[in-house]
């Protein structure tokens, strides 16, 4: 290979190497069909952005709660065993023991509709209706006493039920609310009185293996 | 604490000298070696894997820890969760070192249990408010320019979160092991969004998972176009499955949540979602029934991995102190350590590389003379966060919020070398 073709030939490579670089786009993958983007794009928002058409009633959503969704959650949504309570808690924030259910803790009901249309039943996610999901709502809307018994939960009047707890949410300000956990110097010597064990993990005794009792040579 | 709780002078460098009791225990050990009455058997007898032949290459295509290690686990709490497809396992801290997490024991959280994924079947999806919505295949993805490697840690807000109240579980594996450390691969997550063309009003992203929780969080543009990843691979290899095999979405510094595995779309939104996981779960109530949302940082925090419950003290004379610190506000600048429950301090020393975001590895080496200790670690990143007491957390949060307890952590090692986990005045 002559000398000038073998330059011109590493000016090739690298004007390869560098071309997508360039480009800007790639022109990698393809565009979405709108079927596509249909089937996986389901998520609602909290001004109603992402319902589908559809409508269901508080009836209609006992029913099927009592037959998909009651197993776990409890007749009334008060939660059977251990699995998550989706009704009550009102005014239980502040206690030691805070019960957070749609109608105590969460701020949007929008969130409800998405979640269950999502992920549940628990194990058989996607295969409610539009219209199961709205009465279901509709239905845990009412056990949480923020909607009357003949109500129907429809695209249409989503955004009007307000949730009684949404104003108590606020945006992370830690970097204000915990400045003082900034600190040029942290104290190094003599910080504080002699420090006493106050609580023992041991007492309580959760941990799932016991510490094998150990020898010290 | 019956006895002068404050550090040795040691030869080995670690320079307490605060008090002057330090005396003994340390030079006892000064070049002692121990003497042995009878010739050791390991040494003088021919031991098998000495005369016969060992395994052959054949043997294990893919390489297992030793046997001998097999109590080096990822471990679980049956009483957490209703259900083992919801819940949790907790990274063997106390048992590994360095600041990569092996791959087979980074814990596992999922909301719907771990897919298995056929990569040739997986799309990713990128649809909203953007130019034009694509789809890509894994092959499609492996060919984007611009592939990084990059090492994170990722701690899942809910680390430490049965501890708000007083000291809950004997071992870091179960109080602090919701935490891992890994080199992923991958594309910047820019380069995915400016191939389909963000729209002006294109404020949020969220990413979404192929499993049967559908996982969303809405995470804001400047995150998504500053640092997240789209990733395929953990520590040289695939991702595991039960890490997101084959795609996750890697949001550097914040809660692991975010990191949504088997990712299978992103969409691009003018407003967040207000989805369950950023609602009903991770925000945090505090003690006068408000509660924070969107607190996506990871603030500073450290743990003394050994000696903790599961790593207690063996011997007196020398020992290492060992254990993790983070940040997800940036790199750790340095970690203090108290032997006598946060009333003296002393700088540990670093190891390894300190990368932003990333866990960091320090060291005390010290001689233990068999006296009780209150051990404490406090870390500090390099925007001068210092990690706070629990009690000073419990003051700005109350008992409630669950998530983001990043309080300092205080380990009781007992005169037989016991270790336990300890709430302190
Ligand atoms: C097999 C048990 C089971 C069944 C049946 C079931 N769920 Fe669930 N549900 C769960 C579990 C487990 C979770 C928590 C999942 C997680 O951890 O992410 C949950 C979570 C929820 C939540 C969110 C709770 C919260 O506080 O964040 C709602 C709402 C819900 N389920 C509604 C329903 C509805 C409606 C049905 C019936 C269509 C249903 N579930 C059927 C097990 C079940």
């Amino acid at each position: 290979m002559s000398k000038s073709r073998k330059v011109a030939g590493l000016a090739l490579v690298a004007a390869l190497l560098a071309a997508p670089a360039l480009a800007g786009k790639t022109g990698l993958g393809r565009e979405a069909l709108p079927e596509e983007v249909a089937a996986w794009d389901i998520d609602v928002r909290p001004d109603g952005a992402g319902l589908p058409p559809g409508k269901g009633s508080v009836r209609d959503g006992e029913q099927l709660y009592l037959q998909q969704c009651a197993s776990c959650h409890g007749e009334f949504g008060e939660g059977a065993g251990r699995w998550p309570v989706l009704v009550g808690g009102q005014g239980s924030l502040k206690s030691e023991g805070p019960e957070k259910t749609i109608g105590s803790f969460w701020p949007y009901a929008s969130t409800t509709f998405d979640y269950i249309k999502r992920a549940m039943p628990y194990g058989n996610a996607r295969s409610l209706s539009d219209d199961d999901v709205y009465a279901i709502t509709a239905f845990l809307l009412n056990q949480n006493g923020l909607v009357k018994d003949d109500f129907i939960l429809t695209k249409e009047n989503f955004s009007k039920v307000k949730l009684p707890n949404e104003q108590a949410f606020y945006d992370d300000d830690r970097e204000k609310a915990e400045r003082h956990f900034w600190q040029k110097d942290p104290c190094m010597k003599n910080c504080k009185p002699d420090a006493k064990v106050i609580g023992r993990a041991r007492m309580i005794d959760v941990t799932p293996e016991d510490g094998k009792s150990i020898k010290v040579e | 604490m019956d006895q002068d709780p404050q550090f040795q002078k040691s030869r080995r460098g670690f320079l307490g000298g605060l008090g002057a009791t330090a005396a003994g225990l340390t030079l006892a050990q000064a070049g002692s070696a121990r003497a042995q009455a009878t010739p050791d058997p390991a040494i003088t007898e021919i031991q098998d894997w000495n005369r016969y032949l060992g395994d052959g290459v054949a043997a294990n295509p893919y390489g297992k820890p030793s046997k001998f290690e097999k109590h080096v686990v990822r471990r679980d709490v049956e009483w957490l969760t209703a259900s083992r497809e919801s819940s949790v396992n907790f990274t063997p801290l106390h048992a590994l070192d360095g600041i990569i997490t092996p791959n087979g024991l980074c814990f596992e959280r999922h909301h719907g249990g771990s897919p298995e994924i056929d990569p040739a079947k997986h799309r990713l999806m990128i649809n909203g408010l953007v130019d034009k919505p694509l789809v890509f295949t894994m092959e499609d993805l492996k060919r984007f320019p611009g592939r990084v490697n990059k090492v994170f840690f990722l701690e899942c807000a809910a680390n430490g979160g049965m501890e708000w109240k007083g000291a809950q579980l004997n071992g870091c594996q179960f109080t602090h092991g919701m935490v891992h450390n890994v080199m992923y691969t991958g594309i910047p997550l820019k380069v995915l969004l400016d191939e389909a063309g963000v729209k002006t009003n294109g404020k949020w992203i969220m990413p979404e998972g192929a499993d049967s929780s559908a996982m969303t969080r809405s995470i804001p543009i400047e995150k998504a176009m500053q640092d997240c990843l789209v990733v395929w691979g953990m520590n040289g290899e695939a991702l595991r499955q039960e890490q997101g095999y084959p795609l996750r979405i890697v949001v550097p510094g914040w809660e692991g949540n975010m990191w949504v595995k088997w990712l299978r779309r992103i969409e691009v939104g003018d407003q967040p979602w207000h989805h369950r996981e950023e609602t009903s779960k991770y925000t945090d109530l505090l003690a006068d029934g408000r509660s924070r949302r969107f607190t996506w940082i990871m603030d500073a925090k450290s743990v003394v991995t050994s000696p903790s419950p599961q790593a207690p003290l063996k011997f007196k004379g020398p020992n290492v102190l060992s254990g993790l610190a983070w940040s997800g506000r940036g790199s750790i600048r340095r970690v203090d350590i108290s032997i006598d429950g946060g009333k003296n301090w002393q700088t540990a020393r670093l190891d390894g590389p300190v990368l932003p975001l990333s866990l960091t590895r320090f060291y005390v080496d010290f001689d233990w003379d068999g006296r009780e200790m209150l051990i404490q670690s406090r870390a500090m990143d390099d925007t001068g966060y210092v990690q706070p007491t629990k009690d000073e957390l419990r003051k700005v949060r109350g008992l409630n919020s669950i998530y983001h307890n990043n309080g300092i952590q205080t380990w009781l090692v007992r005169s037989n070398g016991e270790t336990e986990n300890v709430e302190i005045s």
